[in-house]
């Protein structure tokens, strides 16, 4: 079986977001970048399904020289190869037609539910209907019996059990596998992988992000005394007019 | 202009967050159309005209029952083609999304997710969108003909503005490639207020100690008619489940208030709780980083002090 983990390279979570150029860039001083938290999970379930019934794992990334040692660190952490497609990621539709130009071929595209800077949660929906294959997100569990994908995928407030048939994407969330750390070993053999570094295929970007901004900052809390709980109700109904 | 709204159902009721979608597209102006797939009261379909829908578009086939992404999202693209429509609002959701998504490129429309206000047309069509997990806002410009939205919660002013809508019968053309997935079976917790919905969020940490502890806090929502949350360690451990579990790998929560009770502030956790109107921290440790980011705070036990707030809010009622 061949796997394909498509992992997206975005400032950690705990990172600070800041804007420069009036505006316009994100400031990437003191950022650190890593495998998208929910990319890892899919990277971490094609690991897993390598060790039960062999398979080979190509990882993919659109991004520029800069995401290499986040390519780098998935290899080390099992991927065979990667692939990394030498573009800036502008919108979701133009990332989603780099990866469905890659994608043939492989029996399983295994993506996370969203990338955590822009949040959009689309792209594995976008590569399956490029492809004209199933495509099911966000999944908490993935086993594969003989050409059948039997999937846990979650919905607002509950779970529902689903099927499909291989080739299939899906979008991946916890519980699906443990993350996995690189070992020395993996870490090692990582540097002499295949990294593929391919051109983009030329696609039109139907959105374009003109500026940023950052939410209003928030108020100094108020403290009310343990004893005084009416006093946090009466707040809650006058001042914040929430209740 | 010419806007069609996906309305969800569940239990053939209409979703809140779609009728969001429906006062968001009534906003924009121009001509606005609901569709509904799968079965749906016909009281509830015929109600979204209160809330600015001229007509409402029902897909009764049955085989539409189950949310079929695929088979919702052909249904959707040919409808937009029917009635002209510039426009598709979703509500963000596991389905509103990739629906969105799917017929986007059936249909060759700039798309983009995460929407919190209205479009500004005055040059160009503009939207606001959330990015880093609510930690920024990015200003988007849709460039192609057609746009498709998918709305967060508290984009759109949720008031009636007319009467009841006429619902016509629309017979989906579908095939078998439509339903590439097969829902073999779903569970759903029944009669409780969905958490991404929910006005009212009281949410608890490790700090509960543990599942046999909960009842505080669900009495606490039962007082407020608040969704229970948790954070993540609490669904790790089986404490609650996953579903509830709020933050940075959860769900993103964005009630007028959410009460935190045992839960520390990470940074992860906050990713979930940023968009909340107003939060309430019940911590016993001063120093919990919650505080912070929270508009009133109380230091003490949440075993004393959650019980007494509970009554203190049955008293003012
Ligand atoms: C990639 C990644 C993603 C993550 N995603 C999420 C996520 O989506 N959601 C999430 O919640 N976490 C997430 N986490 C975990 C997060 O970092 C924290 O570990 C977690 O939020 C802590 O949960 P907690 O506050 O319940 O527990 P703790 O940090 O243990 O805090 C318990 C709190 O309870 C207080 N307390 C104890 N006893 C009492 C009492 N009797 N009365 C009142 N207060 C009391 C303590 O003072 C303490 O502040 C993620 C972590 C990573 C690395
Ligand atoms: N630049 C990228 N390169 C490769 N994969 C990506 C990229 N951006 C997003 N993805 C994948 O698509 C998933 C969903 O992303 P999104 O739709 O942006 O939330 C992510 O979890 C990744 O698996």
């Amino acid at each position: 079986m061949k796997i394909l983990v498509c992992i997206s390279h975005v400032p950690d979570t705990t990172s600070k977001i800041n804007f420069i150029e009036n505006n316009t860039k994100l400031d990437a001083s003191g950022v650190q970048y890593i495998i998208g938290p929910y990319d890892d999970y899919a990277l971490a379930r094609a690991v897993e399904l390598k060790e039960l019934s062999g398979a080979s794992i190509t990882v993919l990334n659109v991004g520029g020289p800069e995401t290499e040692p986040t390519i780098r660190k998935a290899l080390a952490i099992g991927a065979d190869d990667a692939i990394r497609i030498n573009a800036f990621p502008a919108d979701s539709f133009f990332v989603a037609a780099q990866i469905a130009e890659h994608a043939k071929g492989y029996d399983l595209v295994l993506m996370g539910r969203e990338s955590i800077d822009f949040n959009g949660g689309v792209v594995h929906a976008m590569v399956g209907e490029m492809l004209g294959i199933p495509s099911v997100s966000p999944v908490m569990k993935l086993d594969i019996d003989g050409t059948t994908v039997k999937m846990t995928k979650e919905i607002e407030g509950g779970k529902e059990q689903v099927e499909a048939a291989l080739p299939l994407v899906a979008g991946c969330q916890e519980p699906i596998a443990e993350w996995k750390i690189p070992n020395m070993r993996g870490i090692m053999s990582a540097r002499t992988k295949p990294l593929n570094v391919v051109e983009p295929k030329n696609v039109e970007v139907t959105v374009a992000n003109k500026n940023f901004e950052l939410p209003p900052a928030k108020g100094a809390v108020k403290m009310i005394s343990a004893d005084n709980v009416t006093e946090l109700v009466t707040r809650l109904k006058t001042e914040a007019k929430v209740l | 202009m010419n806007t069609l709204v996906f309305v969800e159902t569940s239990e053939g009721k209409v979703r809140k967050a779609s009728l969001e979608a429906v006062a968001y597209a009534h906003a924009m102006g121009g001509t606005t159309t609901a569709v509904a797939l799968g079965k749906a009261d016909l009281s509830e379909l015929q109600a979204i005209g209160k809330y600015g829908a001229s007509k409402v578009i029902h897909g009764s086939d049955p085989r539409l029952d189950n949310q079929v992404i695929q088979a919702y999202s052909s249904v959707l693209a040919k409808v937009m083609q029917d009635e002209n429509a510039d426009v598709l609002i979703l509500a963000n959701s596991s389905l509103g999304t990739p629906v969105a998504a799917k017929v986007a490129i059936k249909t060759n429309a700039s798309f983009v997710s995460n929407v919190t206000e209205l479009p500004n047309t005055s040059s160009g069509f503009m939207v606001k969108r959330s990015i880093y997990t609510g930690k920024a806002f990015a200003h988007v410009e849709m460039k192609n003909a057609k746009k498709i939205i998918t709305i967060k919660k508290n984009a759109a002013e949720l008031k009636e503005v007319g009467s009841n809508a006429q619902v016509i019968n629309y017979t989906a053309t579908l095939n078998d490639a439509d339903f590439n997935t097969k829902t073999i079976s779903s569970e759903k917790a029944t009669g409780d207020i969905l958490l991404p919905e929910a006005e009212i969020v009281v949410s608890g940490g490790r700090g509960m100690k543990g599942p046999e502890h909960w009842g505080i806090l669900e009495a606490l929502a039962k007082a407020l008619h608040a969704a229970t949350g948790c954070s993540k360690p609490v669904s790790d451990m089986g404490w609650r489940p996953h579903h509830e579990h709020v933050g940075q790998t959860g769900v993103k929560v964005a009630p007028q208030l959410y009460i935190a009770v045992g839960i520390s502030g990470a940074i992860q956790h906050l990713a979930g709780v940023n968009s909340s109107k107003c939060i309430v921290v019940i911590n016993k440790d001063a120093d919990a980083p919650f505080f912070k980011a929270a508009d009133y705070g109380i230091i003490g036990d949440a075993f004393e002090v959650v019980p007494k707030l509970t009554e203190a809010i049955l008293a003012s009622k």
